[in-house]
Order: structure tokens, then sequence, then C-alpha cells
């Protein structure tokens, strides 16, 4: 008997205007497993994170968690699921008014009365898990560097230890060492909370370090998914392309014809 | 001909679809205001820089257009030989009317635009769905304090203002156009009712609340990126200047005669 997979989508719909950036996404994803969504830039990778908790309404399709509808139900209904996410964004979306150690404990914070002194202590150990200094506490984002920024995103979104986590880009724009430090970690908080997770990569060391599985976004459809393992003999020819970082191929001939039409 | 009603049909549509959608997110914000949890830190915060750091523009706007206000007066007064009116026309003037107005788009100026760069900078850089996620209502967090604190901080700052301003039409008056300063005092009181501060008041915390609604709901709904932030702000100083003057005639034509 097939288990109900933690997160499930089907035919999910998303139009902003004419641009219809999600046509029919469907895809599965089981419980602790790591599924990597990978695209062209501008393809819906984001959209179709946010629309997983929530943040983006599709305007058609069905979202399951742990087999439960999550479109129409509500903002109650809604605040209660996002409990459950953690995520973090492509761009840190840090809060900039906030000095770090409130960046982190910000969820725990509006759950529980949490004195200042524990909040403190709190965000220090979680930064330094990630590998920060503790006095990165008491500064305010603009003064890390971009590296840094994604590190106490990814503390803020674990902190509280949710059960599903949601990394947008989480190792873009970083030099490779940092990077495959972040793939590490998110490696280990998921091994250690045990949660399922959706991460967006373009970087495809990054992607073979963290993915059980793969699925591909293009013109709105989940192209293929399949095991990291099959990636590269999906038979796919995009996926080909990608994986491999062609110039030359059927996802340049689209984004040219694309521009053709529009010209 | 028929283009042009057409277009006037859509600006006429447009106009009330906007007029909608700020009334819907006012009325939620102001739920919020009354609902726990309070983020008091946010309503500080915003007190401080709406109330206190306004006051030195108000101050020096409302101490200037009281001194202007004595001498034109004067100039006009003195040609019926009506002089002894000048005390009382700076006052109810300043109170009723210059206090509030000025004030209002001073801050408008100020808080409006910072309001609106703020939140709509959160917007295009995602840190309002980073709040969603991190279990915190955006409009209670961010709209509902500001709201509030605008509402709230206007009638101090304009009452502050309201009394620099009468001080500088004393300064030009006593110094200037030779007035007895103990009569110049007292014609200011003479003829000043309780009811003509309240006026200022009560448009004073319209204004505010009018202010702060544009800025936070200009720079919610802000478009994507620097640009996006920028069009916002204009947006949230021009319409919140327009609704100052708007609603300063409505509300003065509503406790006309009052
Ligand atoms: N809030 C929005 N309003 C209007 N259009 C949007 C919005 N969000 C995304 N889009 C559009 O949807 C499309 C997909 O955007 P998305 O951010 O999901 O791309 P992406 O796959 O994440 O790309 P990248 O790899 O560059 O981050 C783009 O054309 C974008 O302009
Ligand atoms: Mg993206």
């Amino acid at each position: 008997m097939p288990t109900t997979p933690k997160i499930e989508l089907q035919g999910v719909a998303k139009s902003f205007g004419d641009n219809a950036v999600l046509k029919d996404i469907n895809l599965q994803v089981a419980a602790g497993e790591s599924l990597v969504v990978i695209g062209t830039s501008g393809c819906g990778k984001s959209v179709t994170l946010k629309c997983l908790n929530g943040l983006i309404t599709p305007d058609r399709g069905s979202i399951k968690i742990d087999g439960v509808e999550i479109l129409g139900g509500g903002r109650a209904a809604l605040e209660d699921l996002r409990r459950r996410f953690g995520m973090t964004f492509q761009f840190g979306a840090l809060f900039d008014s906030l000095p770090i150690w409130e960046n982190v404990t910000f969820r725990l914070r509006q759950q529980q009365k949490l004195s200042k002194a524990k909040a403190r202590d709190i965000a220090a150990a979680t930064v330094t898990d990630l590998g920060l200094a503790p006095h990165v506490i008491d500064q305010y984002p603009a003064e890390l560097s971009g590296g840094m920024q994604k590190r106490v995103a990814l503390a803020r979104a674990i902190a509280d230890k949710p059960e599903i986590l949601l990394f947008d880009e989480p190792t873009s724009g970083l030099d490779p060492i940092t990077g495959g430090v972040i793939d590490r970690l998110i490696i280990d908080a998921v091994q250690r909370l045990g949660a399922t997770t959706v991460t967006i990569s373009h970087d495809m060391a990054s992607v073979r370090r963290i993915a059980d599985k793969v699925a591909m976004v293009h013109n709105g459809v989940i192209l293929w998914c399949g095991d990291v393992k099959q990636m590269d003999n999906s038979g796919v020819a995009e996926v080909h392309q990608f994986v491999h970082g062609l110039a030359e191929g059927p996802l340049t001939q689209t984004a040219a014809s694309k521009q053709d039409g529009q010209g | 001909m028929l283009s042009f009603i057409q277009n006037m049909g859509r600006t006429a549509l447009n106009f009330l679809s906007a007029l909608g959608r700020i009334t819907l997110f006012s009325v939620v914000a102001i739920r919020w205001i009354f609902t726990p949890p309070y983020y008091w830190q946010q309503f500080f915060r915003q007190t401080l820089d709406i109330g206190y750091y306004s006051l030195p523009v108000v101050g020096l706007t409302t101490l200037f257009s009281g001194m202007v206000l004595a001498l034109q007066s004067y100039t006009g007064f003195a040609r019926f030989s009506a002089e002894d009116t000048v005390a009382t026309v700076v006052v109810l003037s300043v109170t009723r009317e210059l206090g509030p107005v000025l004030a209002g788009l001073m801050v408008a100026g100020r808080i409006g635009a910072s309001m609106a760069a703020e939140i709509g900078t959160m917007r295009v850089t995602d840190q309002i769905d980073a709040l969603d996620t991190l279990s915190t209502r955006p409009m209670q967090y961010l709209v509902a304090p500001r709201l509030l604190a605008g509402t709230l901080c206007l009638p101090f700052l304009v009452l502050i203002g309201d009394i620099i301003g009468v001080f500088g039409g004393y300064i030009v008056g006593v110094f200037r156009l030779g007035f007895n300063p103990a009569i110049y005092l007292s014609r200011t009181l003479e003829y000043l009712e309780i009811s003509d501060v309240t006026l200022g008041l009560i448009k004073a915390a319209v204004f505010g609340f009018l202010i702060a609604l544009m800025g936070c709901y200009h720079g919610y709904h802000s478009g994507r990126g620097a640009e996006g932030v920028g069009r916002a702000t204009t947006n949230a100083v021009v319409s919140a200047s327009i609704l100052i003057l708007i609603s300063n005639y409505l509300v003065t034509a509503l406790f006309f005669g009052v």
C-alpha cells in the first residue's frame, strides 16, 4: 500500500496577468525526502515554492500536506499550516531593522514568552552550529557578508525545528567552499530534524550533494522528475542540457524563439 | 468621442476599486490594532519617529507661518483700521487651519515617504513574506502600529505646532508691529474657544491616520524592484497630501458653526 506523500501538488497553475508562469505542476515528495527543483531562470521555481506554504495562492489545482488540502481553508488554517514550515528566501529576506539574534529567534518569540537572555542564548547556539562566531548575534544583517546572511537565514528557518523546510537557492552567489559548507549544514539539519525538504538550486554540484530526487520545471510543467542518480541519463534533452550547462540545446532555442515572438 | 467616454468610465472604475481596496485595507488593519498580540516595540519606534523627530520640521513651519500671518493680517486689517484683531486672527487661523494642515503636509512628506519606502523595501525583498512564514501577520506587525502611532501622534505634534505658531505671531506682533505684549496675549486668548483647538486636533488625528494609511498601503502594494519602491513612495506622499486637503474641507464643513 503506498503511503501518503508529505507534499503533493496536482494540476497547480498560476498566472500573473497574461504571464502564465505555472500551467500544470504535479509533484510528490515523500516524508523525509529531499527534493531539489531545477530549471532555467524565470521558469517559476520560486513561485512554486511559495505556493507550498500559501504565500502565493494558485489559480487552479490542489496542494496537499500529509494528504490534507491546504487551499481554500481560510486564514487561520493557513497560519497553523505555516508553523510546520521553515523557509529561506532567494535574497535572504532578513529583517534589516532587527539584530541577528532577533532575526533568528523571531518565530520562537512570537510563540512563547522568552527572556531576552534566553533568546540570545538560543540565537548564539544556533549560529555557532552553523559555523558563525557567537558575537554576530548583535550585528545587523547589512553588516554581514552574503554568505553569512545565508547562514543566518538558514538559522532562522530551522531555529524552531519545523517538519518541512523550503530553501530558495541557499548557495547561489557563494564561493564553492562556502556553498559546500551550506550544503553540509542543510544535510545535517535535515538529518537531525528528520525534515522533508524542497530546495531550489542552480548549482549542479550542490544538487548532487543534497538531493534524493530532482524535478525540472520547464514551460510551467514538471518536465522530468526522478531519482538524482538518474539525472545524467534521464533521456530528456532539456535535462541533459541543464545538467551539463550547455549553451546549445532545446532550452536556449525556446528562449530565443520566445524573444523572437516578443520582438 | 466614444473612446473618451470609455476612458472616463475606466478612470472612474479604477478610482472606485482603489477606494474599495484602501477601505478594506484599513478595516483589516484597524481590526488588528485591537487584537493581541500587541507589538509595543513597533508602536514606540513609530511614535518616536512621527512624534519626536518631526518636531523640528513642524515647529519651523508653524513658527514662520505664524509670523507671516501676523504681518499679512496687519497689512490687510490696517486698511479698515482693525489692526487690533491681528492676535485673534493669528490664533484662530493657526489652531483651526494652518497648524493641522501645514503639520500634516510636512509629516506626509517625511513620514508617508519613509513608511512607504520601508514597507515597500520589505515587500520587494520578501521580508513581508518572511514575516508570514514566521507566524507573524504583516498587517498586524507592520501596519497596525503605524496607523495607531500616526493617529495618536499628530494631535500632539499639532498642539505643539499651534503654540509655536502663535508664539511666532506674538514675536512679530510685539517686536515688529509694536503691540503691547500683555494686550497681544489677552487678545490671543480672549476669543479663542476650546472648540477651535479641538477642531484642529481632530483634523490632526484624521491626517495622521491618512498619512500612515497611505504610507503603509502604497508600501505594502509596492511594485517590484527599486523602481516599484520609488513609485510607491511618490504615490504615498501625493495621495496623502491630497487626502489631507480634501478631508480638511470635509472635517471643517462637518463642524461648521459648531
Ligand atoms: N509577485 C509577482 N508578480 C508578478 N509576476 C511575478 C511575481 N512573482 C514572480 N513573477 C513572475 O513569474 C515568473 C517566474 O518567477 P520566479 O521568481 O518563480 O522564477 P525562478 O524560476 O525562481 O527564477 P530564478 O532562477 O531567476 O530565481 C517570472 O516571469 C516573474 O516575473
Ligand atoms: Mg527564484
